[in-house]
């Protein structure tokens, strides 16, 4: 399976991403920059973490105009799978791949640490290879990760199994949810109402080695192979 | 054509929880402004551009709004002021 790392001016966790994929997983990777108007035949996109654009406006707004996304976005509509990590998921929450919007943490503080993820739904192209109720141990690093969306979009998200990821409190019980960013209902992951496209804000490419801390990250991509055929 | 300036102004929905916001009353309260009950932090955006009147390029400023300027999730905007034009 190829996959397609977008590099925009400020991404920074293009090159983990690559790596992930590449030396991890063993699977074929490329780098698509920003200003490419095709994705060399990619079968999945990745838009990686970073601060595009100096997060100018609002993190990801600017990047949504960046040639490359009108191929993103004609590549999601014919279903194909798209993956918005950090970064990625505010711009894909920017140009509308994503409901809702990410906002400063509620803390004010950039918040980067190790934290627990409740699995809440593992009949996804990207979390297949989890069980339900299974908790996983990824890196966060942002600013900017209070998902916020109005709550019929927030009930429709929850009814249709579009939550995937939630944040749970590192060291109590695993079902109690806590937002180390303020996050409504401690939404870390979602995906879009065709499930295709996800994000999510906890950063899995740096989580795909025990000499990171955790490995846990690595069954985001191998999902996408058991699901899409290598 | 005649060259306008708009002002607006971006800020948080109100509703939704602003902690820049908070953390400004709380300082200034801490610095003795007991008035001070809420504080919002936004945007003020100034655009220089040309129209036919003031009437098109208030239309003009809001669409940029709407497409751009404002994020429609969470952010709720207001035309401050449209100045120039014809003398």
């Amino acid at each position: 399976m190829k996959f397609g790392v977008v590099t925009f001016p400020g991404s920074n966790c293009d090159y983990d991403t690559y790596h992930a994929i590449t030396d991890v997983l063993g699977e074929e990777a490329v780098y698509l920059w920003h200003k490419a108007r095709d994705l060399s035949g990619v079968d999945v996109v990745i838009l990686p973490g970073g601060f595009s654009y100096g997060d100018y406006l609002r993190p990801g707004a600017i990047a949504r105009f960046s040639p490359i996304m009108a191929e993103v976005h004609a590549h999601a509509k014919r279903g194909a799978p798209v993956i918005a990590i950090c970064n990625g998921f505010q711009i894909a929450c920017e140009a509308g791949l994503l409901p809702g919007a990410l906002l400063r943490n509620a803390s004010l503080k950039f918040v980067s640490e190790p934290v627990r993820l409740r699995v809440e739904n593992s009949d996804t192209l990207f979390t297949n290879r989890y069980d339900v109720g299974q908790v996983l141990t990824m890196p966060i690093a942002h600013g900017d990760g209070r998902y916020t969306a109005d709550d019929a979009t927030l009930d429709r998200l929850e009814s249709e199994g579009q939550v995937i990821l939630r944040y749970v409190h590192s060291a109590g019980d695993a079902d109690e949810y806590w937002s180390p960013n303020g996050s409504m209902r401690a939404i870390a992951g979602i995906v879009s109402a065709s499930g295709n496209v996800m994000g999510m804000m906890p950063h899995p490419e740096r989580a795909v080695d025990a000499i990171l801390g955790s490995s846990d990250g690595i069954g985001v991509f191998e999902s996408m192979l058991a699901r899409v055929g290598a | 054509m005649n060259r306008f300036k708009v002002a607006l102004h971006i800020v948080p929905r109100r509703g939704l929880l602003d902690p820049q916001g908070k953390a400004v009353a709380d300082a200034l309260q801490t610095l003795g402004f007991r008035s001070v009950q809420d504080v919002h932090v936004g945007r003020h955006v100034v655009l220089e551009l040309n129209a036919r009147d003031a009437a098109d390029a208030e239309k003009d400023a809001r669409a940029m709004c709407e497409r751009l300027l404002a994020n429609p999730v969470t952010e709720d905007f207001e035309i401050a002021a449209v100045t120039g034009g014809a003398a």
